[in-house]
């Protein structure tokens, strides 16, 4: 048998093999990627000098280099936090309510906000911050609690019915059905009239009856014509908003068995600036409210700190 | 005869070429996967690892049942952007007693190696019975079923033993009182005294799916969720300390 054969119509050397006329032609691997084949091993052996590879009796190889993926984290977070230092040094310092809204340090926190927001408030209260039933809509500008920087601040701080936390939102709305303080009927008089006031149905003899109910049991907290107090955390029951559904059926649900949301306090969870950076974040959202009280107090210092650094 | 003229007579000799594949990957397994057995750093030594109750284990072969890990893993990786979203990288020993392991990279949805303590039990509950609600935006499916759907575990104990025997460092109390400490981890008005005493103090004892006089599917699913990445402390500043300084890793 002939050792070498080429084939001929493409004058290719065979590897001998024939099946049924059928021939196996011996076409080698491109000396390019012969050669890179080679390359790769030569850098292997490198490799190993100078990275962890080799297990031994007790541990791997340490590697000339001395890298370690959890050491390079390490310094990759380093760097990441003294790039920020700056920033979340004057974050640190600067008090809430004294951030000034147009400036670059606003700017910053909001950027930072926006991205804790993503990691730890998207789950209940949505990627666009729109909420959903028993998780508020942080874009309008209905708040339960407020919606000034320092309120905001204060939720994101102790958060809501935070049980071991003496400054978190409480409210307790009664469960008038539950236990027992309004009858059935009562309760739906008292829907009624709820539903009167914001127009999602008209007035009749039930809703007077329910108006009744509701200025002796209600009005103490919603107020007397249901436009809710941010003190107790008492919702706006005469506006389109409605955290918990504005069907009758939703809305006696909530009066026979009240709703207890909660929020964490995320003062516990995270560090004082990230919480700051989500209150701006949120109050920039477009409900955000200016600092009404003690206003003339609060504008005094900033315009001292701005002309000590100009000086 | 040249270096590939020798390596055809390799290739053509099948015999040959058995014995040559088998020897190579002989070497490739020694190398890479014995010395796991015997290295003191494969696994961390950390404090605060347990076995799963058998609730937590229960729901964890729900979680496999469903093929959740399809579209979760539970490895957090040392990268910056994977730590400041999920938390601490994970650690091999905080799956140490996981058979099989939920380890991955493939993310559908998010890593969930810490879920535990993240969120609410009622959140936790309308997510699973409709995701969509909560997060608009994402595809995974719904799972209500699992609140309509006692929990039924054919033998828990046998299920502990069979762990016991790969591994998991069950004690014998633990397997007998297997099917009770099941019913009572979600049940407020058991007593758990026992329970705690063989799981520890830091074991969620309470209903998790809002219903307590019904034992569950969700119960089982959502005790698993709540302890994952919770048992140890990892972010105590000496186990810190000591793992970012730790070399050939």
């Amino acid at each position: 048998m002939a050792d070498k054969r080429l084939d001929e119509a493409t004058n290719t050397e065979t590897v001998g093999h024939e099946w049924d006329g059928i021939e196996e032609l011996n076409t080698p691997l491109p000396r390019w990627w012969l050669w890179t084949f080679y390359a790769t091993i030569v850098f292997s052996i490198g490799y190993v000098v100078a990275y962890p590879a080799i297990p031994m009796v007790s541990k791997g190889t340490e590697g000339m280099l001395g890298w370690t993926s959890r050491g390079d984290l390490a310094k990759d977070i380093k760097a990441t936090s003294d790039k920020r230092s700056e920033l979340v040094a004057a974050l640190a310092q600067t008090p809430i309510e004294r951030l000034d809204p147009d400036s670059d340090l606003m700017r910053a926190a909001v950027a930072g906000g926006r991205a804790a927001f993503k990691v730890n408030c998207v789950q209940c209260h949505g990627a666009g911050a729109a909420g959903s039933k028993g998780y508020p809509n942080l874009n309008d500008d209905d708040w339960l609690w407020g919606g000034d920087l320092k309120a905001i601040h204060q939720t994101l701080e102790h958060g809501i019915r935070q049980p071991g936390d003496d400054q978190t939102r409480f409210s307790q709305m009664p469960a008038f059905g539950r236990d027992g303080i309004l009858s059935a009927a009562e309760i739906a008089d008292v829907v009624s009239h709820v539903r009167t006031l914001s127009d999602l149905e008209p007035k009749s003899a039930a809703s007077q009856r329910g108006a009744v109910t509701f200025e002796t049991q209600c009005s103490i907290c919603h107020g007397p014509s249901g436009e809710g107090m941010r003190e107790f955390g008492a919702p706006n029951l005469a506006d389109a908003i409605w955290l918990y559904g504005s069907s009758r059926d939703d809305v006696t649900a909530t009066v026979t068995n009240a709703r207890y949301g909660m929020m964490p306090a995320w003062g516990q969870r995270l560090d004082p600036v990230t919480v700051k950076m989500l209150a701006a974040y949120v109050h920039s959202l477009g409900g955000g409210e200016n600092f009404v009280e003690q206003a003339a107090e609060a504008n005094a210092e900033p315009a001292e700190q701005e002309t000590d650094a100009t000086n | 005869m040249s270096m590939t003229e020798k390596h055809k007579k390799l290739e053509k000799n099948v015999t040959l070429l058995g014995v040559a594949a088998f020897a190579t990957v002989t070497i490739g397994g020694l190398v890479e996967i014995a010395p796991l057995f015997w290295i003191d750093n494969t696994i961390e030594k950390v404090e605060g690892m347990r076995p799963y109750t058998p609730l937590e284990q229960a729901g964890r072969d729900i979680y496999v049942r469903e093929g959740c890990y399809v579209c979760h893993s539970q490895m957090i990786r040392p990268f910056r952007d994977e730590v400041e979203r999920y938390g601490h990288y994970s650690l091999a020993a905080e799956s140490m007693y996981d058979h099989p392991f939920q380890w991955g990279s493939k993310r559908t949805g998010p890593d969930l190696a810490r879920v535990g303590g993240r969120y609410s039990d009622e959140w936790h509950v309308q997510h699973l019975k409709n995701p969509q609600s909560v997060v608009p935006e994402s595809v995974m499916p719904q799972y209500g079923f699992l609140a309509e759907t006692p929990l039924h575990v054919k033998d828990m104990e046998a299920n502990l033993t069979a762990l016991s025997r790969v591994g998991v460092p069950y004690t014998d109390a633990q397997i007998e009182n297997a099917d009770a400490d099941m019913k009572a981890q979600a049940n407020p008005d058991a007593d758990t005294a026992g329970l705690a005493e063989r799981y520890g103090d830091r074991v969620n004892l309470r209903d998790f799916d809002g219903k307590p006089a019904k034992l569950t599917e969700m119960d089982a699913l959502i005790a698993y969720l709540q302890v994952l990445g919770t048992m140890v402390d990892v972010n105590a500043a000496a186990a810190e300390e000591e793992l970012a300084t730790e070399k050939g890793r």
